[in-house]
Order: C-alpha cells, then sequence, then structure tokens
C-alpha cells in the first residue's frame, strides 16, 4: 500500500476546532438541556449523516477509547459502519459492537439496549436539535423562549394533540425537561428510549452538525418527559417479543420478509439481539448436554 | 510582544494532541461528575508560580478566542503571561470580568465571583470559567474525611452527582458558600469552577449545590438561605442513612 497523500491531524478535527468543541461541551455540561453554538465544520460525509455527532467523538476521543457506532440501533449499517472505520484510521482508536464494551457509543435514533454505565459517553447525531423549531422558525425568538423560561407553546402543540387523536401523538424526539429548566429536544430516539435518558450514569452529548449546536445531559440528571397530570408522558410498548432472540421489553423493528407484505418484529439492537440469541442458544446446548 | 515570545522558553505539551485529549477529558468528566477528582497524568513544565496541572488546563483548553486572566502572583512573573500567549494565543486581560477563563495561583487570590463573566439569559455559556490552583485539593478520596481548618464539609447536590456526596472543600476560596449560593441563584447564568491541585482536577459547575453539612461549623458561613439548607441537611441524613444501610 501506498502512503496517504495527506496526512489528517490525530482525530481528523485541527485543534483549534477540538478547542471550540472542548469549550462548547464543557459549557454544556454547566448549563444540561441548553444549546451552546459551535463553529461546526466540514467533515467528511454530507450534512444530515452525523456530521454533529462526528465532530463531538472527534473531540473528545483518543487513542485509548474503544467506540462503538449505531444507527438506528444497528452496527452494521453503511453509515455506522463507516463512522467506525474512520475513526479506527484517524484517532487510532479500537471499535467494538458490544455497548458494554464501548467507552463512546455514537448513535443515531436509538439509546442501546443494555443499560450504560458510569464512564461511558453516548454522542447523539442531532438533526433539528430546537424543540420548539416547528412551534417558532425565529432563531431569536426561540432563543428568548429558551431565555425566560416559556414553554407555553411546547405545551399548547400536546394539547392540540390529545384535543384532535385523543392521545400525544408524538412517538419519536419526545421533548423532555431536564434538570428542570431546559426543554431539550432529544434527537429522534423513539419515546420508547426517553426513560433511559433519566438519571442515566452515562454522559450523554448531543452534536448537531448543520444546525451547529452541542448540547448535553451529564449523568445523574432528571430527564422528565413532558406531560399532563392527566394525559401523562407514556413511552411506546410492544406486546409481542422479538422472532429472532425472544427479548421483551425491547424496541423492535418491523422487517418485510416477502413480497406479500408479511413481516416479523425483531429487536432494533443488533447487539443485543446477538449476544441474547447466543445466551439462549448455548443455554440449550447446556441443558441438552446435562 | 515578540520579545515575550522570544524570552519564554519553557516548553509546553510534549505530546500538543494526546496531551491536551487527556486534560479535557479529564476536565470533562470533572464537570460532569462535581467534585470527584479526575487524574491528570500529563508531564509538563510550568512558569513558576503557575501550577502544572492549572498549566495544562490552560494549554488545553485556550486560544486566541479566550482572553485570559491572571492573579497579581502570576502577573508578577513575566514568564507566565508569555508562555500563555506563547503556547496558546489568548490575550491577557486586565479586568477580571472581561475574561473567559480566570486564573487564580492560589484560592485566596480568586476573584470574587460576581465580578466575573456571568453570561446572559439568552448566552449563559458565554460566562467566565475560574481556574483555581489548590493543591489542598490533591488527597484522591479525601471526601468528607480530612476537613481543612476554616473550611466545614460540604455536601454536593446536583447534575452529575448521585444522590448526594461528602466533601471536604480543600482548596475553596474562604467564605465561599455563600458567594456560590449567589452564583447558582443566577442559574442558567454563571461561573463554572476548576480545581486545579497536583495531577488531580476537581470541578464545579454552575449547577452543583453546596451545602455545610450539620450545624457545628457556623463562623465562615453566612448563609442568608437558611431554609433551602435545612432540607438539604435532612435530605443528606436520608441518603447517608442509605449508605451505610
Amino acid at each position: 500500500m501506498s502512503a496517504p497523500h495527506i496526512v489528517y491531524n490525530e482525530g481528523y478535527l485541527d485543534e483549534q476546532t477540538k478547542r471550540v468543541i472542548r469549550r462548547a461541551l464543557l459549557k454544556g455540561v454547566a448549563i444540561p438541556g441548553f444549546q451552546v453554538p459551535f463553529a461546526s465544520r466540514e467533515v467528511p460525509m454530507p450534512r444530515g449523516w452525523g456530521t454533529g455527532g462526528v465532530q463531538v467523538t472527534a473531540a473528545v476521543i483518543g487513542a485509548s477509547d474503544t467506540l462503538k457506532v449505531i444507527d438506528q440501533g444497528a452496527d452494521d449499517t453503511t453509515n455506522a459502519v463507516s463512522i467506525r472505520a474512520f475513526f479506527e484510521k484517524v484517532a487510532g482508536a479500537r471499535s467494538t459492537t458490544r455497548t458494554d464494551e464501548a467507552t463512546i457509543i455514537q448513535t443515531r435514533h436509538r439509546i442501546p439496549e443494555t443499560p450504560l454505565a458510569e464512564k461511558q459517553i453516548l454522542v447523539y447525531q442531532v438533526p433539528i436539535p430546537e424543540p420548539l423549531r416547528f412551534l417558532e422558525p425565529r432563531e431569536t425568538e426561540t432563543r428568548r423562549l429558551h431565555a425566560l423560561e416559556e414553554y407555553g407553546l411546547m405545551y399548547v402543540k400536546l394539547y392540540e394533540d390529545i384535543a384532535r387523536y385523543g392521545h400525544i401523538a408524538k412517538t419519536y424526539d419526545y421533548p423532555v425537561l431536564v434538570n428542570g429548566r431546559y426543554v431539550m429536544a432529544p434527537s429522534p430516539i423513539p419515546s420508547f428510549d426517553n426513560p433511559k435518558m433519566h438519571q442515566s450514569p452515562a454522559l450523554q452529548l448531543f452534536g448537531a452538525g448543520r444546525e451547529k449546536r452541542i448540547y448535553v445531559i451529564p449523568p445523574f440528571t432528571d430527564v422528565e418527559s413532558l406531560g399532563f397530570e392527566d394525559f401523562p408522558f407514556e413511552p411506546q410498548r410492544f406486546d409481542q417479543p422479538c422472532e429472532i432472540c425472544g427479548s421483551v421489553g425491547v424496541y423492535l423493528d418491523e422487517v418485510i420478509i416477502d413480497d406479500r407484505g408479511n413481516a416479523m418484529f425483531v429487536c432494533s439492537d443488533t447487539d443485543h439481539c446477538e449476544r441474547t440469541a447466543t445466551a439462549s442458544v448455548r443455554d440449550e446446548t447446556t441443558e441438552v448436554s446435562a | 510582544m515578540n520579545t515575550q515570545l522570544a524570552e519564554s522558553r519553557v516548553p509546553g505539551f510534549a505530546n500538543p494532541v494526546r496531551d491536551a485529549q487527556h486534560v479535557f477529558r479529564a476536565v470533562l468528566e470533572a464537570f460532569a461528575r462535581p467534585t470527584t477528582p479526575q487524574r491528570v497524568d500529563v508531564e509538563i513544565q510550568t512558569p513558576e508560580p503557575l501550577g502544572m496541572t492549572a498549566g495544562a488546563v490552560i494549554l488545553a483548553l485556550c486560544d486566541e478566542q479566550t482572553p485570559v486572566w491572571l492573579d497579581h502572583y502570576l502577573r508578577e512573573s513575566p514568564e507566565v503571561g508569555a508562555w500563555i500567549a506563547f503556547h496558546t494565543g489568548a490575550r491577557i486581560v486586565d479586568r477580571a470580568g472581561d475574561a473567559l477563563f480566570v486564573i487564580a495561583s492560589s484560592p485566596s487570590t480568586a476573584p470574587r465571583l460576581a465580578d466575573l463573566l456571568l453570561g446572559t439569559d439568552e448566552e449563559p455559556h458565554r460566562s467566565a470559567t475560574l481556574v483555581i490552583g489548590a493543591s489542598a485539593a490533591s488527597d484522591v478520596g479525601a471526601t468528607g474525611m480530612t476537613r481543612s481548618p476554616g473550611i466545614a464539609a460540604l455536601v454536593a447536590t446536583g447534575p452529575g452527582i448521585q444522590g448526594a456526596v461528602d466533601w471536604d472543600g480543600a482548596g475553596l476560596p474562604d467564605g465561599f458558600v455563600s458567594q456560590w449560593q449567589q452564583n447558582r441563584a443566577l442559574f442558567p447564568r454563571g461561573v463554572d469552577i476548576v480545581l486545579a491541585a497536583d495531577s488531580v482536577v476537581r470541578g464545579l459547575p454552575r449547577t452543583t449545590a453546596l451545602i455545610v453539612a450539620g450545624k457545628s461549623t457556623g463562623g465562615n458561613e453566612r448563609s442568608g438561605n437558611e431554609r433551602t439548607g435545612s432540607e438539604h441537611v435532612g435530605h443528606t441524613a436520608d441518603t447517608t442513612e442509605k449508605r451505610s444501610a
């Protein structure tokens, strides 16, 4: 193999950019749920493919880290594989698909089923960081609403859902109140995952590349999904178990399996599914041999 | 300016990329888990009287976009300003209220929090980070055991802390707790603090609530907020019981 023509800085980003992101992250930790603006840079992927997450990961990752990347829960999708390979190359970090072995997990739209631990960092890719954006298009105005803690608009929206559909119809990117102060968009994770953010032992970092915002939920922080006393927040539920590994209480994907539209429901978290399936196979074998 | 640069012969990080990453991660963990010590294993030389850990934090986080203020001990040594300017490009400012990074060589020289940049309600992130060189805070397991004279044992609560945690408060300026309560009342505005000890940093983000544990202390703590204080004490007693159980 010939030597590469361009030699990039370790972690791809230049040190100046990393410092800008690092300072934004530190202020983000100090003001949970507040969107800190940062100078978002070009990275070798199009905006909207996780450039914010990649920049946050690049600013945080070191040679001693183990990185896991998931895209809708899956480790084996194109984007996840590419981002993992990217950081192996530019940061010299190891990578894994196992949630429990990772020190940094970059995610698009899921929180792993395996409970996170202290010392782990979860990096979210965020398309639209402003929870009030579709209610108030002006940035100057949303900033003021956050400053005044004026979240009436959001409650009206949830109320209108109830008036129209009889329940709160938002099933992903469900708004949360962080540490009792800032309303925050949790990125388009399913509302199924919302309860996992509350008092999580892991540090949760959110990067929005196109919108140039970074925000943070520190470990052990209250994260409350919005609701009303008579219509409280209800996460999605799945009645049937995963058809591959048999797990219950996990987030399921619907997979179309033939031309007639028949579908099966399987774990969206491929790492969890694989490990549960192997474990149950192993149990069966030991039972047979015993 | 040029002569200043030429005079500065003290090197910075041996490995700028990895050392900066390591120091940043320590500070990030310190802010994410307030009062818990985080190791900083970077060997650098810093011009006296700037501490090694404080120097490492400056090298990792400061650049030409971050005005830096130095206390009078640090200012007296021309080497310190020259070293920071040479390695980071940061501007040294005269007024503490203009600086994004405020460096105090010891707890006693830390300026009042209310005099620093506090940010605005719309932009609370544009506030100062106060870095205090505090060798007293270096004792890695010190939580509630060793009480330094003049400072009572503290109980910390808030984001990043599971329940409540005891802390000896070593390395904080005198009369700090009442200042800190005022700082916290400004939320989301406010100052964040990094205590830089020998090879250890501790973080105190603006969200962390500090109260004096027990009533035996009194003295230097003038709490204008007794109601909240006693509530928290009760809460602490509960968690302590849980922990010992």
